[in-house]
């Protein structure tokens, strides 16, 4: 014991002879954490629209203000004819076109039904469906009202009413869903990178074989090579929650204890990952390739953080399992948002326990194998 | 310039040693294309359905038809008060109509009745198409049970819209998210590849031996990048050809102007690898410097996945530093809308600028460790 504590200690102090590192792992992942929460969302909000309005009248005018009050839609610029807004679309200036044909306002007083022409950039496909439902419902919501204004009384309907209720997330706030997921992201990055380069860095520079003729024992190498990047991962960890609590302020509602002990467990997962990327690869180059291209990539893409596995084709949605940060998303996003425990997500607790165990046995049968 | 070629050439057979390196730059990137894009879609189908019928009869089970015919749910579960909590926790359902005993009564005799539909909201995104579906499907139900009052009003509504979809008629998320890969793997490729290239020579000391030699900072640095831009190229000409091949990718614009895109963002993207690797001591310092300054940010904030508009003002200024943003409006523009250089010569300015920007930056500070 008291050999991995010298080794703890040599890392360390190899730490601290690099302030950039100290530095990067402290600074980028709050960074990085600050720039994700605001930008990792799904809301469509802003969708420049251009109008051409061939009417103007009255009822032509409220419709655009309609369109300008809406958070979803920011008007760029109203022009006369419907070819005018080509320009704008294919230069992605403006995301939609509204084109309002004249005689719309008369139309309107004399309660003929009237159809306006959107026309939507599908380039970019899962903006164009969003921000065609708003624009879609903004102008029946308009016509709805023009049409009761013009009525008399109100006609009361059998029928359905559909009462809708959202759960644990009833503001749909898309912030409350990414930035747990973020900080899941965040850690693996940061430990999985350092860790992948701990070994094979010692490989490259020949003091691994100093280390290999001293009498430290395998698995202590491991351990003490393992335990500092652990303790600057529980740093991070504390840093990124802190800042996604008292910063985003994201309701935590289930237990912060149980959050923090699968957070431990998924560190060892993540830290065995590096550790067995370290022990194939000869040279840090290789090792760095192999980490961002064979996992963290598939990772990131997989995992369901941003893609909703139940989207994907059937072929590729056995894959997600071979990937940890899946369980870990699920815990972390249900610890968040659900407020349940372990009663409810005890297989992903046993499948990222399993995996990190797997991993790190993995990368520790592999380096002794090579101990000569 | 024979000084730039001569350290180009070390440079490349250093690589073509490094067999798996080599290998992983050129063929992986267009493998990774074919596996996410297959597997990455926004569409929302198959949201598991949960139904508490409390009525049974025809008028609740047309309901609960018309959510299973309209394509977007699948029914997993009947369920009752006590087990949707548990469900909707194991996400095993993600939405669940309650339709209330009585409700067939009151459909006939022209009362309204109330359906409440709940929707797992964790995923907000998914979770606002869910509740257009649930309730454009309740309203045509509805409509099957209104008699008007008034024969004269016409059964049109006042107002509709008439969307069309240009570029991309079928909102196909694969024509969104296949420039965006390949904006986002070119990247990784060509960063990755350089940031650790002088942050090496520095650690295992031969950049000594570099700094010996009649050598000036200006082309080291452009024999540093050759190598590494022709390896990145022909894997990002590989990765627009698997594209093309597999996801009916069109080509709308010009190859010309396409290669003169690709090849100034990847040197923009080789600039910072090397400005990077001049600033770093040693190769795990590069590593975590490459992946915050290309990474993350050509991930979440050049418009790939997360619309730019949405994002609040201070963090759309910090887009424009990100040079994917300019190439994936030019490589879309190419591409999906066949437009050319004069639509977007804006962008290219710009990424022209940010690759000698790139360059100068990484010639400057090497030049100030040499003397």
């Amino acid at each position: 014991m008291r050999r991995v504590g010298f080794l703890i200690w040599k890392e360390l102090l190899e730490l601290k002879a690099d302030p950039h590192l100290v530095g990067i792992v402290i600074v980028a992942p709050l960074i990085q954490l600050f720039m994700l929460g605001y930008a990792a969302t799904t809301d469509v909000r802003n969708v420049p629209v251009v109008v051409s309005d061939a009417d103007r009248s009255t009822a032509s005018r409220e419709l655009i203000a309609r369109f300008s009050a809406s958070p979803s839609f920011s008007i760029v610029s109203v022009v006369g004819g419907v070819r005018d807004v080509d320009p704008y679309l294919e230069r992605g200036t403006a995301w939609m076109a509204l084109a309002i044909p004249s005689g719309f306002g008369a139309g309107i007083a004399a309660r003929r039904p009237q159809t306006l022409q959107i026309l939507a950039d599908g380039s970019d496909a899962n903006s164009a469906t969003v921000s065609l439902g708003y624009a879609g419902s903004l102008i029946a919501q308009y016509g709805e009202e023009k049409a009761a204004a013009l009525r008399a009384a109100p006609v009361v309907r059998a029928g359905i009413e559909p009462r809708i209720r959202v759960w644990f997330n009833p503001r749909l706030e898309s912030r409350d869903f990414m930035v747990p997921g973020v900080v899941a992201l965040l850690l693996l990055v940061i430990t999985t990178n350092l860790s992948s380069m701990g070994i094979v860095r010692e490989k490259e520079l020949g003091t691994l074989e100093q280390l290999n003729v001293t009498p430290l024992r395998r698995w202590e190498l491991i351990v003490g090579k393992l335990l500092p990047y652990a303790l600057v991962g529980m740093l991070d960890v504390l840093l990124v929650i802190g800042v996604a609590l008292f910063w985003f302020e994201i309701p935590l509602r289930g237990s912060f204890w149980l959050l923090l002990g699968l957070t431990i467990v998924y560190l060892m997962s993540t830290l065995g990952l590096g550790l067995f990327v370290s022990t194939i690869s000869s040279t840090q180059q290789q090792a760095m390739m192999t980490t961002m291209f064979f996992f963290l990539t598939p990772m990131i893409y997989l995992s369901g953080f941003i893609f909703p596995i139940e989207n994907m084709p059937a072929v590729i949605q056995p894959l997600t399992y071979l990937i940890p940060l899946r369980y870990f998303l699920v815990i972390v996003r249900s610890i968040f948002l659900k407020g349940v425990g372990m009663e409810t997500f005890w297989p992903e607790a046993l499948a990222l326990t399993a995996w990190g165990l797997a991993i790190l046995g993995l990368a520790i049968a592999r380096s002794s194998k090579r101990s000569a | 310039m024979r000084k730039a070629i001569a350290v180009a050439r070390k440079e490349f057979r250093q690589i073509v040693r490094d067999r798996r390196t080599l290998m992983t730059l050129l063929f992986v990137p267009a493998f990774f294309l074919l596996l996410y894009g297959y597997a990455l879609n926004f569409d929302i189908r198959h949201v598991r359905l949960g139904v508490d019928d409390r009525d049974h009869t025809a008028a609740s089970r047309s309901i609960v038809s018309a959510f299973v015919n309209s394509g977007y749910f699948d029914l997993v579960a009947a369920v009752d008060e006590a087990s949707t909590t548990a469900l909707m926790n194991r996400n095993e359902v993600r939405a669940v109509v309650v339709l209330p005993r009585g409700l067939s009564r009151a459909l006939l005799t022209g009362r309204r009745v109330p359906v409440q539909v709940l929707i797992n909201g964790d995923n907000a995104n998914t979770a606002t198409t869910v509740v257009s579906y649930a309730s454009t499907i309740l309203q045509s139900e509805s409509a099957k049970y209104r008699s008007d009052p008034d024969p004269s009003v016409s059964v049109h509504p006042l107002l509709t819209a008439e969307p069309r979809v240009w570029y991309n008629p079928q909102l196909r998320s694969a024509l969104f998210l296949v420039p965006g890969l390949i904006a986002y793997i070119a990247m990784i490729t060509a960063v990755v590849s350089t940031a650790l290239s002088v942050a090496r020579e520095k650690e295992m000391g031969t950049m000594e031996q570099v700094r010996m030699a009649p050598l000036d900072a200006g082309s080291f640095v452009v024999g540093k990048s050759i190598p590494y831009f022709v390896v990145s190229l022909v894997s990002a000409l590989g990765i627009i050809i698997v594209a093309m091949a597999l996801f009916q990718l069109p080509m709308r614009g010009s190859w010309t102007t396409l290669l003169l895109a690709l090849s100034l963002f990847l040197v923009g993207a080789l600039g910072l690898g090397l400005f990077i690797s001049s600033i770093s001591e040693s190769q795990q310092v590069a590593f975590q410097l490459a992946l915050l300054a290309s990474f993350l940010p050509t991930l979440m904030l050049s418009g790939f996945i997360f619309p730019i508009a949405s994002m609040p003002a201070a963090l759309r200024a910090v887009t424009y530093a990100v040079p994917a943003r300019y190439f994936l409006i030019a490589l879309r523009g190419i591409v999906l809308k066949g437009a050319g250089v004069g639509t977007f010569w804006v962008e290219l300015v710009a990424l022209a600028l940010y690759a000698a920007l790139m360059l100068a930056l990484a010639a400057v500070r090497l030049r100030r460790q040499w003397s």
